[in-house]
């Protein structure tokens, strides 16, 4: 807990992350910046998901679509929070020359976005008329 | 891979890094656009009210923020050849921006 918390710390303030190790090749961070970028899209692809459950599945049940249409907007919101940590955590390495962080957050994203398809398919061939 | 700060300014990466940086400032921000599309449809859908207008003038106000994050970064990676890293703030920015575009939408969608 005292790590998160400090890593949270780091997600503000950009002097301590440039007091730990050196620079690394301007390169490398570009290209963690565009994988930050990346994860960022996907964060607003889930957002915009949650937008068009709600819009265009209106045969739906009340409680059936706002229920995918909130588990959509909460991937995205925990999409973009994991985007700069992972963002932070790879700066950092790279600093200091360690390995870059090994994550199951990409193995976990897609399981929540195949149970949400599943279920999303699901609730429109049962639930149409409801 | 050696040698990035002995370069020319003037040189030209091959690689093309701060382009390709740039274009996917240019895509995040189009994306954003398209939720905030999402946000002004949800809203006009079946019938106006003063709460809806207010959230989604809100979400029009974090779009605008996150182009102007998008617009400062890209002046910055154009500037110089061997641009200097995102800053953590600018990072933090523009996660909790969109964290709030999501808080708006579970707000217009409930």
């Amino acid at each position: 807990m005292i790590g998160f918390a400090r890593t949270v710390r780091l997600w503000f303030d950009p002097r301590e992350i440039r007091q730990e190790g050196v620079t690394p090749d301007y390169r490398f961070s570009l290209a963690n910046e565009r994988t930050f970028l990346a994860w960022l899209r996907t964060a607003l692809a889930l957002i915009g998901g949650g937008f068009a459950v709600d819009q265009f599945l209106p045969g739906l049940r009340w409680g059936w679509r706002v229920g995918l249409a909130l588990a959509l907007l909460a991937a995205g919101v925990v999409c973009s929070l994991r985007a700069v940590n992972h963002w932070v955590r790879c700066e950092r390495a790279m600093r200091r020359g360690e390995d870059l962080p090994v994550s199951r957050f990409p193995a976990l994203l897609s399981l929540a976005v195949a149970v949400v398809a599943v279920a999303m398919v699901v609730v429109v061939l049962v639930g149409w008329e409801g | 891979m050696s040698g990035a700060a002995a370069r020319p300014a003037s040189e030209r990466d091959p690689g093309l890094q701060p382009e390709r940086t740039r274009l996917a400032w240019r895509r995040t921000t189009l994306s954003s656009t398209a939720a905030a599309i999402l946000a002004m449809k949800t809203t006009l859908h079946g019938g106006v009210s003063a709460p809806g207008i207010v959230v989604c003038a809100l979400c029009c106000a974090l779009w605008l923020a996150f182009l102007l994050i998008a617009h400062h970064r890209i002046r910055t990676l154009s500037a110089t050849s061997s641009p200097t890293a995102l800053t953590p703030r600018h990072a933090t920015a523009g996660a909790l921006l969109t964290v709030g575009l999501a808080v708006c939408a579970a707000a217009l969608v409930f």
